[in-house]
């Protein structure tokens, strides 16, 4: 039989993209990691085992122990709290703040554009990392202190592909017959042009938490972030790394969690972007 | 065709001027047109005639290098000097606006319901359940059938005709007194063209509203308006009920807009064409604008801008040699 019924008619297909359901599968692992660690982890993860000083992967230990023989795979475990609030609160902010600007500033234009394009190329002149590396140094190490660091510089990011998306939302006839109905600046804003312009902003929001999680360890590497002996898997790394040589699971395996999580969240924003593509 | 009910204007419009780019360009100029109580005006004209800007700048809906000077009077008030609330209270409250493309003038994200819903939050005092009678009743009013379920749909699962009227639901949806239609079916299928003006027609009758009707179809003014001004170049070159303009045009653009409309019924004849094209609104020749395509052209319309002139109430013209165009006869 032919399907002749008009597209409403016919049963909506769940048909989610491949990317979003492997990519979702891994931050759903990871979430739960993150939230139940001691489910999943066999030991404490600071739990000194000076009978297994740098052991290397075995039954007992899947990953291998550190120097202090503490296990790698718990502490890998627990190291997701901590990395997955890292992805989630350096982000969480900036996508607001840097949303709201962006769609502000794009439905204003004029001179509020101009000044903002005057602060999107100060930012953008400084490498990423030198300048939360520089934010830090002045408030001093610490995760809450590398929270307001990477949210200071980035919603900028957000507001500018927000902005970009408002102005070419701004001018479809849609816009004008908001205005032409009456309703406020506010309400076209923020009820009639921002759901139609914040996909960009989700699908970076998605790429940008697999940068926090690369940007949080790299700050935990160079001992501005979490501090030791906090598991986190920059710290791991910094840990292991004198041990490259000789016992390289210390490393390698947090960095292994990285790559994996970072998948994950990359992954998520290409199945979202497909999913949320307009329909017309 | 039902005439005008009353001769009191409801809307008042009087030297509308819009320019725009620091008065660089100067899209309309100097419009002055009345529209009564319950009457459908026409205003035709050519692409880029100003039309459209015209209907625009009642509620004042021009981008923000526009700027409009003139008078229009709305219930005793001038829209153009209005303060930015009361002029949102008018919009889509007392006078509403409908597009030429009803996809792209509804909202892809939002269901149906919600964009109506948009329309009775602004406008009205209605409750959750009231909205909701409320937007099935203008469901049903404009024809769409199976209302429940199609409020809850999306403009993309609608059909062109559909969502025209879809649009017209959410434009009436506070009871506006004047509909501002800017070429409503251009978008549109033929058959669903007529069902959607006469759509128009009976909303006009059964909400005792008045229509701005934009168009370049002259067929559509025949079939739709009472009255009706020609506009070329940013300015009305000719006004008057529709019998009186299709019988006699008085204005050589006029008479060559007629000419071009092929006719059902009469005698097989070649159908004339206007030479040339508008002018660009930074580049109108001095004097008439119409000059160069004018076969009636003298020295004097190359001179000074012919005034639009009263012939009799509500019927004016502006040229020069309107005994000339007079006496060639109607193209028809």
């Amino acid at each position: 039989m032919t399907d002749l019924a008009p597209p409403s008619e016919r049963p909506r297909r769940l048909a989610l993209p491949r990317p979003l359901i492997l990519g979702g599968t891994i931050l759903l692992l990871s979430i739960a990691v993150a939230t139940f660690p001691t489910v999943f982890a066999p030991y404490e993860p600071d739990a000194f085992d000076y009978n297994a000083l740098l052991q290397g992967p075995s039954m007992a230990h899947p990953m291998g122990t550190d120097n202090f023989g503490r296990d790698v795979l718990s502490r890998v475990i627990h190291a997701y709290t901590i990395d997955m609030q890292i992805a989630i609160f350096a982000t969480i902010f900036p996508f607001f703040f840097g949303t709201i600007i962006g769609a502000l500033v794009g439905y204003a234009g004029g001179i509020a554009e101009t000044l903002f394009g005057r602060v999107v190329d100060a930012v953008i002149t400084f490498p990423f990392l030198v300048l939360v590396i520089a934010i830090v140094s002045v408030l001093g190490p610490g995760l809450v202190n590398m929270y307001i660091a990477i949210g200071v510089v980035g919603w900028v990011f957000y507001a500018r592909i927000t902005a970009a998306e408002i102005k070419v939302q701004k001018r479809l006839d849609y816009a004008d017959a908001g205005r032409a109905m009456g309703y406020t600046h506010m309400r076209i804003i923020f009820r009639h042009l921002l759901p139609n312009a914040i996909t960009p902003a989700v699908v970076y929001w998605m790429t940008d938490m697999a940068l926090a999680i690369l940007l949080g360890s790299s700050l935990g590497y160079l001992g501005l972030g979490a501090q030791p002996p906090a598991a986190e898997w920059g710290v791991q790394i910094a840990d292991g790394k004198n041990f490259m040589a000789t016992a390289w699971w210390i490393s390698v395996f947090p960095g292994v969690a990285i790559v994996l999580t970072g998948l994950g969240f990359s992954l998520t924003g290409d199945g979202l972007a497909e999913l949320l593509r307009t329909k017309r | 065709m039902s005439g005008p009910k009353t001769t009191e204007p409801v809307l008042d419009v009087r030297n509308l001027t819009a320019t725009f780019g620091d008065g660089e360009l100067t899209a309309v100029n100097d419009v002055s047109f009345t529209v009564g109580s319950g009457e459908v005006l026409g205003l035709v004209g050519e692409s880029g005639s100003g039309k459209s800007v015209t209907l625009r700048s009642i509620i004042r809906l021009v981008p923000a290098s526009g700027d409009v000077s003139g008078e229009v009077r709305w219930q005793g008030q001038n829209i153009l000097a209005m303060r930015d609330a009361e002029l949102r209270g008018v919009r889509g409250g007392q006078i509403s606006m409908i597009f030429q493309e009803p996809m792209s003038a509804l909202n892809p994200v939002l269901p149906v319901f919600t964009q109506i819903e948009e329309n009775l939050k602004a406008h009205t005092d209605l409750d959750g359940n009231g909205r909701r009678a409320r937007a099935r009743e203008l469901m049903d009013m404009v024809g769409i059938p199976d209302a429940a379920r199609r409020l809850k749909e999306f403009p993309h699962q609608f059909s062109g005709g559909m969502r025209q009227r879809v649009m017209i639901a959410i434009a009436l949806a506070s009871n506006p007194r004047l509909l501002l239609a800017d070429e409503p079916t251009t978008a549109l299928d033929v058959t669903i063209q007529d069902q959607i003006l006469k759509l128009i027609l009976d909303l006009r009758d059964e909400l005792s509203m008045s229509v701005v009707l934009v168009t370049h179809d002259l067929g559509v003014v025949a079939a739709t308006c009472d009255r009706m001004a020609v506009m070329y170049a940013g300015r009305i070159v000719e006004t008057g009920t529709v019998s009186e303009v299709f019988a006699q045009p008085n204005h050589a653009y006029t008479r060559g807009l007629l000419g071009s409309v092929p006719h059902a019924g009469t005698e097989r004849s070649r159908l004339l064409s206007i030479d040339g094209t508008p002018p660009p609104l930074d580049r109108i020749p001095p004097g008439c604008a119409f000059n160069p395509r004018c076969e009636f052209a003298t020295d004097a319309c190359r001179a000074t801008v012919p005034p639009l002139q009263d012939l009799s109430p509500g019927r004016s013209v502006a040229c020069f040699n309107r005994d000339s165009v007079v006496a060639a006869g109607s193209p028809v």
